[in-house]
């Protein structure tokens, strides 16, 4: 046994109300540079639904991810180590930038700069790839809410493998939101494909991360994922993921994604599991068998031999505590109501859900029937096979067994709940009905309903003595160069030494300090686009042109 | 004038070549990158690209052979010299004409792409220029001298090849070189330019081809960056360990 720490998350989808905050958030975090326009490290997909980047689930075309040869060993489903240097001058599987959508930003000075006309001037859309004027026909959310779904939803690979019975059951739309972000799984197959060996996984706690400094561009990341969750920064040529916040994650705070979740339904906590078994677990021969095969490496924090083993190991005693106070493992492994996302792709991914149970009780409600009473529930989840099949092809490789307890855990909170506030005698049947306890069931639903932050979150801080390799508290300017230093190097965009974003920020301060002349850009191809900007440097054309001489003030 | 040409400028691109590498890699590890387009455009790069690439393999171990080889060694295991000319014409002819093919195609799609143009800089402009007049003068050297014989007969295992050995090996004979024919010389200036802009070009992704994969584990493991902060601590600075 090899006990490892992972930082994992879990979503807990009757909650989400796709309000895309985690989204914008992130985005302006992380990816709202030139070269990452179309990137979302977290988006939000309405599910039924195509997500993003368009039919990514459908493996047979994108061959992400692992499967089992005929001889039943784990291999890339993209083919093997020399198939990927054979093909490495043209990616045969890499989405196309249509796979995923031409960003694009609006002419806004044509709306104040345009000649006397007899029209009401307009901010035409213009790509953010090619400069042109552009049509806009899809973007990363554009079937939210199913908007457009009904020409479009067929695609959907997921509702595909449900199969015929949705044609004529569809009507009864059932809907919910999807939160994606990279997984950080245990066996990625992103890193498998990296020719470079660039993407590593951090030995601490399991995030995975890109060596910015490594990557070549190969490009075999982003079709080796099969949730499409590494982009290709088409300005710096290399390869960005998800980074799980982890300068935040280091010093105790949470993601910018859970942290800004209005729905307060994300939940990030250790997990320590046994990384000598993480091959075999990927490796069993049945795709059903596979939840519980992941379930079952993750180890028991409070277990004896645990702890021994991962003292062992090297895992200081604040983290095996914080293991087991962990949400994570207890909505995992305790209550056993998080499921993987698409276990069939073998990756072992760590980011799991609680799968929706709101699309039964909106039935159940329609029909004009108590929808919090455990019986009229339980009967719908047994009569309502397609949004649970669906379900099923997203958790559980398709097995509803599992989806099925699940669905039966939160129909039995919430009718046990409704009686204690209703201010009845709570019935110890319902729980004992999914084979719970009363008080573990309260447990629960004080961890699903109340989410009290410093419940959902329990992140050990990195340790003391390594704070100071921390990036976030580095916030000296004497930096080699000192502030003065900015701009793009020679060979292209970002190229050069990565300045700190303090010296950066110094600059761009000092740029709007001493000029006092309002942004007057004289040239207006000069686009100028807040939201790709990051507040390094002063983007042309968003402040005036420096004075020339003192006497110019 | 054959000392500059030969010896001087010669000399002067290798070392260009060999410390603007250590240098880039140095300053510049983040740009060091295909700088692929693919995600623009796949339908022509999915043909162009590996003509290219594939053809490129050919005509460098083509040039290995050529010009690393001595004659000598190839007669001792008894290669005649026609069995080589002829091997060496068609197997030449062949990468030639893929990489001429794929550059073609790329070029075209460079230029014609919105995107790909726009993502080209002025570096990969001056690149292409002289990748391409290598490439040409190079088939032409082959078509005009060895199947056409434009100018008499001329074996550059004999001119060529002698005068590259022997600026390897830092006892140069620009005599050689100065006896060529002009394809030949145009041809070896083109180059060493071309090796003078190599570090500073995209081209430097050669260097990184991933050799290591077919060995390395398919999962890395990392430990967190012991560095302190986003720079180097000062000299004297450094930790207690």
């Amino acid at each position: 046994m090899k006990v490892m720490a992972q930082m994992a998350m879990v979503m807990n989808l009757d909650k989400c109300i796709g309000c895309h905050t985690c989204s914008v958030t992130c985005k302006q975090a992380w990816t709202n540079r030139t070269g990452t326009e179309y990137v979302w490290f977290n988006n939000v997909e309405t599910r039924p639904g195509q997500g993003y980047p368009r039919t990514y689930e459908d493996q047979e075309t994108w061959k992400g991810g692992w499967t089992l040869n005929k001889r039943g060993r784990l291999t890339l489903k993209a083919g093997g180590r020399l198939r990927k240097l054979l093909t490495i001058f043209s990616n045969p599987k890499m989405p196309s930038i249509n796979d995923y959508y031409e960003p694009w930003t609006y002419d806004y000075a044509n709306l104040t700069d345009a000649p006397a006309q007899e029209h009401t001037p307009v901010a035409r859309p213009k790509s953010l790839i090619s400069g042109k004027d552009m049509k806009i026909s899809w973007s990363s959310n554009w079937d939210d809410n199913l908007g457009g779904s009904a020409a479009t939803a067929e695609r959907d690979p997921v509702l595909k493998k449900v199969g015929d019975k949705v044609k004529f059951e569809f009507e009864q739309t059932f809907m919910f939101y999807l939160p994606r972000i990279c997984e950080h799984c245990l066996n990625p197959s992103c890193a498998a494909s990296c020719p470079s060996g660039a993407i590593y996984k951090r030995s601490e706690d399991g995030i995975v991360l890109v060596d910015q400094d490594r990557c070549r561009g190969w490009r075999m990341c982003i079709s080796g994922c099969p949730y499409k969750k590494v982009y290709f920064n088409h300005r710096t040529g290399k390869a960005e993921k998800c980074t799980f916040c982890f300068p935040r994650i280091e010093v105790g705070l949470p993601t910018v994604c859970s942290e800004t979740c209005v729905g307060r339904l994300r939940y990030l906590g250790l997990v320590l599991y046994d990384a000598d078994r993480v091959l075999e677990a990927a490796s069993v021969p049945d795709d059903h068998d596979l939840y519980e095969a992941q379930r079952s490496i993750l180890l028991d924090p409070n277990d004896p031999d645990v702890i021994r083993a991962a003292e062992r190991d090297g895992i200081p005693r604040d983290w095996i505590d914080a293991a087991q106070r962990s949400p994570v493992h207890a909505l995992i492994n305790k209550y056993q109501v998080a499921l993987p996302l698409h276990p069939e792709y073998r990756t072992m991914p760590m980011v799991w859900y609680i799968p929706p149970l709101s699309p039964v009780v909106d039935v159940v409600r329609e029909t004009g029937e108590d929808a919090e009473r455990q019986e009229n529930l339980f009967a719908a989840i047994d009569a309502l096979r397609i949004p649970i099949e669906y379900l099923a092809e997203l958790f559980t490789a398709g097995d509803v067994a599992p989806v099925d307890r699940v669905l039966r855990k939160l129909a039995a909170m919430r009718s046990y709940m409704r009686d204690i506030n209703m201010g009845r005698d709570p019935d110890g049947a319902i729980p004992a009905a999914v084979g719970m306890g009363e008080e573990d069931l309260y447990d629960m639903y004080r961890l699903l309903a109340l989410a009290k932050y410093d419940e959902r979150y329990v992140i050990p801080p990195a340790h003391a003595e390594q704070a100071h390799a921390l990036e976030e508290l580095a916030c000296s300017l004497d930096y080699e160069g000192g502030p003065g230093m900015g701009g793009s190097g020679p060979f292209g965009e970002g190229s050069g030494v990565p300045t700190p974003i303090a010296v950066e920020n110094f600059q761009m301060l000092q740029d709007r300090q001493t000029s006092d002349t309002l942004a007057a850009p004289d040239d207006k191809s000069a686009r100028v686009n807040l939201l790709n900007w990051d507040g390094k440097g002063a983007p042309s054309g968003l402040f005036p042109p420096k004075p020339e001489g003192p006497d110019q003030r | 004038m054959d000392i500059f040409l030969w010896v001087v400028v010669p000399y002067i691109c290798l070392t260009v070549f060999v410390v603007g590498h250590f240098w880039r890699y140095r300053y510049d590890k983040f740009g060091w990158t295909t700088r692929s387009s693919q995600l623009y455009e796949d339908r022509l790069l999915r043909i162009g690209s590996p003509l290219f690439h594939f053809g490129l393999l050919g005509v460098v171990g083509g040039h290995v052979i050529g010009l690393l080889v001595p004659e000598s060694w190839t007669a001792a295991i008894g290669v005649t010299k026609e069995i080589y000319h002829l091997v060496a014409v068609v197997g030449g002819m062949i990468a030639g004409l893929l990489v001429l093919a794929g550059l073609a195609i790329l070029i075209y799609r460079r230029r014609t792409v919105g995107p790909v143009f726009s993502a080209t800089t002025r570096m990969d402009k001056v690149m292409y220029a002289f990748l391409a007049a290598a490439i040409v003068l190079g088939m032409w050297n082959t078509i005009a001298g060895s199947i056409l014989s434009v100018g008499g007969h001329y074996d550059y295992r004999e001119g060529v090849s002698v005068w590259y050995r022997s600026f390897l090996a830092v006892q140069p004979r620009p005599e050689l070189m100065a006896d060529a024919p002009i394809g030949f010389q145009l041809h070896a200036l083109v180059a060493f330019a071309l090796f003078a802009l190599w570090p500073f070009t995209r081209l430097v992704h050669v260097f990184s081809a991933p050799l290591g994969y077919l060995t390395r584990p398919y999962i890395v493991y990392r430990t967190r960056d012991p560095q302190l902060g986003t720079h180097r601590p000062r000299r004297g600075w450094d930790r207690v360990q």
